[in-house]
């Protein structure tokens, strides 16, 4: 990697599948060092962006310099520096989990040694070293996933591009995942997370960008794009009986306030200066509703994402459970 | 050197899980020793017909053999996605295919050997040019391998492989010149055997077992190595314009 080069330089990159621009003229680029988190709902483009970056999709027009190369002249090389977790668990199914981890190390020219070494390193890192004997094939998804990650680590890359690296595991093996994501950030290795989960993107990224239609519509650090709906105060309200027509009535009572009944016995309140409690309890308890919580809501990156692209973070995850299970 | 350690384990990692599995090695030999048996009692005429039967059996099990499990391999590493790891390793695309194609190649000369041995037991394989036999076989085998990676790069389930090489396999045994000179062939039938590999391998046997050939070796071997030539690179513009799209 050239010593003063970015890890990754996309500029203008746009690919399109027939009539359909999938990626539209996007540019961004991602410090050494840092984790970047790629958002956004199916079909934006995320997949074709990592597949064009990694050399598994060539663009129609734009530039890819990866540590420094040029990836259009010398793709080859720039793979010397990469590392790719793919959205499936791709390994050898007829392989142990040793032998795949050993057969993708030697994939990038690591020397038996070197590669057994390791290989047993990261099995022990990633609590598999009891499965190391067993073939892939015989694994449970969350041990698929882990050994997956391995692999695209095995030859210590300096990139790592990770794509959806927790979907459709158990929340066990998607913390402990995030955990060793955390640990190879802070190990220096650049990371390229594409994820539907924005609480993990929000935990773990440096930066974000949003993709939406195949256009990055937003890219920032995750404080700074939050701050502009910071200045929004929330409120959420929980009643154990049902509310039927409180939402007008709540209305009329407290013009300043803006509500919304989000679930069953749950209101939302929304203001731009700090929502007072009392009054709006003792309101709601006089029209015979049971108040059983008042807390304030911390604005999220889910809030960003829903102003964003205007769809419910809640319908993803639910679209994306149904399509391969969720954590 | 890295390059090298890379090939040499694609190569062996298809050995391993792909050529040297038992069902295969019995396929391997059970397949060869059918064909066999099958025109030996098919001639009638005894022994003495196993020299003019050799050529055309050893052709037709490098040719089962090597296009069978590469169109098969390559179809279902594609189809769950493992080739994908294979197109992100830091080698060039046509190394990475020779490896893929090696496994199969070895498979491919092996099996021709099957029915050289059984040979050795029945008639006298002396006169037998070697020089010129192990290179025909050697050629057959890489020309047949192409033609399964051709046929594997085209296709995208493992039902459409398998359709697809009998597509191409079958009127091989019959147009090649394996078991009955070109010449007996309907005239309007004859161009088609000269756009076929198999017809170019097939002619370098029976010259080197029983002086049988129709067109001088070098001329044999070298439309041969065009026609290999010309499969692998169809098969490596196909992958570069379907696979990495």
């Amino acid at each position: 990697m050239t010593n003063e080069a970015p890890a990754i330089d996309v500029n203008n990159l746009a690919k399109r599948f027939g009539e359909v621009k999938a990626v539209d003229g996007i540019s961004f680029i991602i410090r050494r060092g840092e984790l970047f988190g790629f958002l956004g709902p199916n079909g934006a483009g995320k997949t074709t962006t990592i597949n064009m970056l990694t050399g598994l999709a060539r663009p129609d027009a734009g530039t890819i310099r990866i540590g420094g190369i040029d990836c259009s002249r010398n793709p080859k090389a720039a793979q010397h520096l990469m590392g790719v977790v793919p959205d499936e668990s791709n390994l050898y199914p007829e392989l142990t989990g040793y032998e795949n981890l050993c057969f993708c190390g030697a994939l990038y020219g690591m020397r038996r040694s070197e590669r057994e070494a390791r290989a047993r390193e990261l099995l022990e890192a990633f609590g598999l070293s009891q499965a190391a004997d067993r073939k892939f094939g015989g694994y449970s998804k969350g041990m698929k996933r882990k050994l997956t990650i391995a692999a695209g680590i095995i030859h210590k890359p300096t990139i790592l591009f990770l794509d959806e690296p927790t979907t459709g595991i158990d929340v066990a093996s998607a913390r402990q995942i995030r955990l060793l994501i955390a640990d190879l950030h802070r190990a220096g290795t650049t990371i390229f997370l594409t994820t539907h989960y924005i609480e993990e993107a929000e935990r773990l990224c440096d930066r974000i960008a949003f993709i939406v239609g195949g256009r990055i519509v937003l890219i920032d650090t995750v404080e700074h794009l939050i701050q502009p709906i910071q200045e929004r105060h929330v409120v959420q309200i929980a009643c154990a009986n049902t509310l039927d027509g409180m939402q007008g009535k709540l209305a009329a009572s407290f013009p300043d306030l803006e509500f919304q009944a989000v679930a069953q016995g749950l209101i939302r309140v929304e203001a731009s200066k700090p929502v007072r409690v009392g009054p709006l309890v003792r309101f709601l308890e006089d029209q015979g509703a049971e108040v059983t919580e008042a807390r304030r809501m911390r604005p999220s990156l889910e809030d960003v994402f829903v102003r964003i692209t205007g769809i419910e973070a809640d319908a993803m995850r639910k679209e994306m459970e149904k399509a391969g299970g969720g954590p | 050197m890295k390059r090298l350690i890379a090939f040499w384990s694609i190569l062996v990692k298809d050995m391993r899980t792909y050529y040297l599995k038992p069902p295969n090695i019995s396929w391997g030999l059970i397949f060869p020793l059918a064909w066999t048996g099958m025109f030996f009692i098919k001639s009638g005429s005894g022994l003495e017909s196993v020299l003019t039967l050799l050529p055309g059996v050893v052709a037709i099990s490098i040719l089962f053999g090597a296009t069978s499990m590469l169109a098969v391999t390559v179809t279902f590493e594609k189809k769950n996605r493992s080739f994908e790891r294979l197109l992100l390793a830091p080698i060039p695309l046509e190394l990475l295919m020779l490896a893929k194609t090696g496994g199969a190649i070895l498979f491919g000369v092996a099996n021709a050997f099957v029915p050289v041995i059984m040979a050795l037991f029945l008639a006298d394989l002396s006169q037998v040019v070697w020089s010129a036999f192990v290179p025909a076989v050697f050629m057959i085998a890489v020309a047949s391998t192409f033609l399964g990676l051709f046929i594997a790069v085209a296709v995208s389930e493992v039902f459409e492989a398998q359709t697809f090489s009998n597509f191409f396999r079958f009127p091989m045994i019959f147009l090649c010149g394996l078991f009955f000179p070109i010449e007996k062939i309907p005239i309007f039938l004859r161009p088609l055997s000269y756009v076929l590999p198999l017809t170019y391998g097939a002619d370098v046997l029976h010259g080197a077992v029983h002086a049988g050939n129709a067109m001088p070796y070098p001329l044999d071997l070298s439309i041969l190595c065009a026609f290999c030539l010309g499969l692998f690179a169809a098969s490596l513009w196909n992958i570069k314009r379907k696979w990495i799209v």
